[in-house]
């Protein structure tokens, strides 16, 4: 039978198992919103297009799918940029479809025309114009195919509007057999027996667990793995949730807000264990002096994250749950009798490290934004599915809420995207409407994404969003004070709006603490309350994120305190 | 960069002939501050496919992790280094050189000695052409440039590799 272009991309969408889109319509795609509506499909209508964007990658994130956004062609496409970036460098499955001009205009700087694909290839995965309707069944099959697959990311597909009315004969396509992508699942097992040797070499062993173990679902055979070779393991900010924190061998994340124990592990290690990592600045600092005395063992399913920063010893290509699973197998073979207790001084160092140098703060008068989530940690259980904004909000977030689920820490790690958080919880609450969706905000990054306020608060999504108001621009005014000489240029943000006011003209709920003994009550008051919800706590306003690294010095370079 | 440690490579890629293909190996090399020396594109007998023969500099690391991206990318099927195996490369140049009377007949010659052709003659200069390797290339021009060249166009280098013995 003849389909028109709109209705193929439904059939297609459906047979992806496609059953919510974010998006924003426009005239290029008002043919695709004419069919959406007749389908099953639901559409979160979000207020900012880059909303979408964020809102289908948090949903990704909560469901372990891929997420869906549709915008319109030329504006709509430009807003969708920061939000498909931020999905690119975490590496989440997204795809993103965009309305285009009809092919026949294109090139001709007709009216809302703009080359999105040539704009976004460099923070794409892939992405296509398609230029026939015959065309669009298989790039759609493809394109998830690329999200979803190897190392996930961000798939953009434009489609030109005259191509949603054309019909053509529709066949689902076949499964998709793309001879120039074949991601390697299954590492090399020479490459795991030299591994399996380091490890009984090693006396310092040390483990990296990066976003990738949360992606390939591998944090079971982390926990398994640590335990066999009793090493101790630090994750990234990506990785948080991949490792239980009650356990010994947990060691805090690593890197330029790292604990004292991590940090100081990667000098002191003589085997670092690199699993999902992609070694970014923020983790390693001055790479020179990084892990400087130990091998390097580096495994991820992208060949080109290896030996891009860090030299490595011995390098694995594969996914790192299978590859996980085929070391624990290994390793099942293999005599450990003997390791245990060799490396008892060395978890010792690390306990003694711990218990000097722990994460500390002093609540006083003022309320102290660790203090909140320390609160917010108690009061949810740690249960909670938690976004965040940028900035020290996030840092004290990864720091003082104790991720011990993969998939619950939900942040714009690499590309550090403010107005991400709130899109973000409102695609993860879509996704898990059983769950406690928390965003933690700073009263800069919450303002970038406010207006999606409007989106939770129409589709009943109870997210509850949490303001730590220092009246900064709290991590740039940091970096000012103790780098700049105090000189805080344009990062303090005293005007404002009324936040509980605010959350109330969006139809939400607005609480506000601004005394240290009012935390509880507000926060107690706000996770009951089945509603779209802000607790703005108004906090110390000069307070520091530590430990803290300078930016390209040595990660044992820390300021505490 | 290490100036010692930096090598020429003649990067050879199997591309699927699409459009925007291109756009994306050249992204890739500016957005990662790659150098690309020359880069010559054209299909193969397979009209889906093209080759890219593309010369980048670089010390190994840098290589190892331009060849990684390209591979990468969707749309390349295969990417080729021909450091240390034994090829056949060429590059084609077109120039037109000033022939000032008492230059005539040196040109001429070498002209002739490179086996290279005058395709086209003015009434002050002499159009060559000329094919070749790098060395012949780079000895060629290294000669003719005293006596003032005028314009040049290059094709950038393509290889083949040989057959395995
Ligand atoms: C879109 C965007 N613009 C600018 C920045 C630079 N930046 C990083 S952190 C930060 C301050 C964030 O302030 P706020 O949201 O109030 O959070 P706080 O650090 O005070 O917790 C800024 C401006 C960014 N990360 N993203």
């Amino acid at each position: 039978m003849k389909l028109t272009g709109a209705k193929i991309l439904m059939q297609s969408l459906k047979e992806e198992g496609v059953d919510t889109i974010f998006g924003y319509p426009g005239g290029a795609v008002i043919d695709i919103y004419h069919e959406l509506v007749q389908t099953d499909i639901r559409h979160i209508l979000v207020r900012h297009e880059q909303g979408a964007v964020h809102a289908a990658d948090g949903y990704a994130r909560a469901s372990g799918r891929v997420g869906v956004c549709l915008v319109t062609s030329g504006p709509g496409a430009t807003n969708t940029v920061s939000g498909i970036a931020s999905a690119y460098f975490d590496s989440i499955p997204i795809v993103v479809l965009t309305g285009q001009v009809p092919t026949q205009l294109i090139g001709n700087d007709a009216f809302q025309e703009v080359d999105i694909v040539g704009i976004t290839r460099p923070c794409t995965k892939h992405n296509y114009l398609v230029t026939r309707v015959e065309d669009l069944a298989r790039v759609v099959r493809e394109a998830f195919h690329i999200a979803k697959s190897g190392r996930p990311g961000p798939v953009l597909i434009d489609l030109p509007k005259d191509l949603m009315s054309k019909k053509c004969e529709y066949r689902p396509p076949k499964d998709v057999n793309l001879k120039s992508y074949q991601p390697t699942y299954r590492p090399n097992t020479k490459q795991l027996h030299k591994v399996v040797k380091l490890i009984k070499e090693a006396k310092r062993p040390m483990i990296v667990a990066g976003g990738g173990v949360v992606l390939s679902k591998g944090s079971e055979e982390l926990r398994k793995f640590a335990e066999k070779i009793q090493s101790p393991v630090s994750t990234t900010l990506m990785g948080l949730g991949a490792f239980p924190t009650q356990t010994p061998l947990w060691l805090g994340m690593i890197g330029m807000h790292g604990t004292y124990r991590a940090n100081m592990s990667t000098a002191a290690c003589d085997l670092m264990i690199a699993i999902g990592v992609r070694f970014s600045d923020r983790v390693t600092g001055k790479t020179d002096a990084f892990a400087h005395q130990a091998k390097i063992v580096h495994i991820d399913i992208d060949p080109t994250s290896i030996r891009k920063n860090i030299p490595v010893t011995i390098p694995v290509v594969g996914d790192c749950r299978q590859t996980l699973q085929m070391l624990n197998e290994l390793l099942e073979k293999e005599d450990f009798s003997g390791v245990q207790k060799p490396r008892t001084a060395w978890i010792n160092q690390i306990e003694e490290w711990k218990s000097t140098k722990r994460l500390a703060y002093t609540q006083s008068d003022t309320i102290k934004p660790q203090f909140v989530i320390e609160k917010l940690y108690e009061l949810t259980a740690g249960k909670a599915l938690v976004t965040t904004e940028v900035g020290q909000n996030q840092m004290w977030t990864a720091q003082y809420y104790h991720f011990d689920q993969p998939n619950s820490f939900i942040t714009s790690g690499g590309l550090g995207c403010m107005g991400f958080g709130l899109p973000a919880a409102i695609g993860a609450q879509v996704a898990r409407p059983d769950k406690l969706v928390v965003d933690i905000a700073g009263d800069g990054s919450i303002q970038m994404n406010i207006q999606e306020m409007a989106t939770a608060v129409q589709y009943g999504l109870p997210v509850k969003i949490i303001i730590l108001n220092n009246q900064y621009l709290g991590m740039v005014r940091q970096w000012q004070e103790l780098f700049y000489n105090r000189c805080y240029a344009c990062t303090g943000m005293e005007h404002a709006p009324d936040f509980v006011k605010l959350a109330e003209a969006y139809g939400a709920v607005g609480l506000r603490a601004t005394k240290p003994e009012e935390v509880e009550e507000t926060l107690k008051q706000g996770l009951a309350l089945p509603r779209t919800v802000i607790m703005e706590f108004v906090v110390e306003r000069e307070e520091k994120v530590y430990p803290m690294v300078p930016a390209g010095a040595p990660i044992t370079d820390m300021l505490l305190v | 960069m290490d100036d010692e440690h930096r090598e020429n490579h003649i990067l050879s890629l199997m591309v699927e002939n699409q459009p925007g293909v291109l756009s994306r190996i050249a992204g890739l090399f500016s957005g990662r501050g790659f150098n690309i020396e020359s880069l010559c594109v054209a299909e193969t007998t397979e009209p889906n496919i093209s080759r890219v023969t593309l010369v980048t500099t670089g010390d190994m690391n840098i290589v190892e992790q331009i060849k990684k991206q390209l591979n990468k990318l969707i749309n390349v099927l295969k990417v080729f280094d021909f450091t240390g195996v034994s090829h056949v490369e060429r590059e084609l140049v077109l120039l037109k050189i000033r022939a000032k009377p008492e230059y005539r007949a040196e040109i001429l010659r070498l002209v002739d000695i490179f086996r290279s052709r005058v395709v086209d003659v003015g009434t002050d200069y002499y159009m060559v052409e000329v094919t070749g390797d790098q060395g012949k290339i780079k000895a060629f021009l290294d000669l003719l440039e005293p006596m003032g060249i005028k314009e040049i166009a290059r094709t950038g280098l393509i290889a083949l590799p040989r057959e395995k013995q």
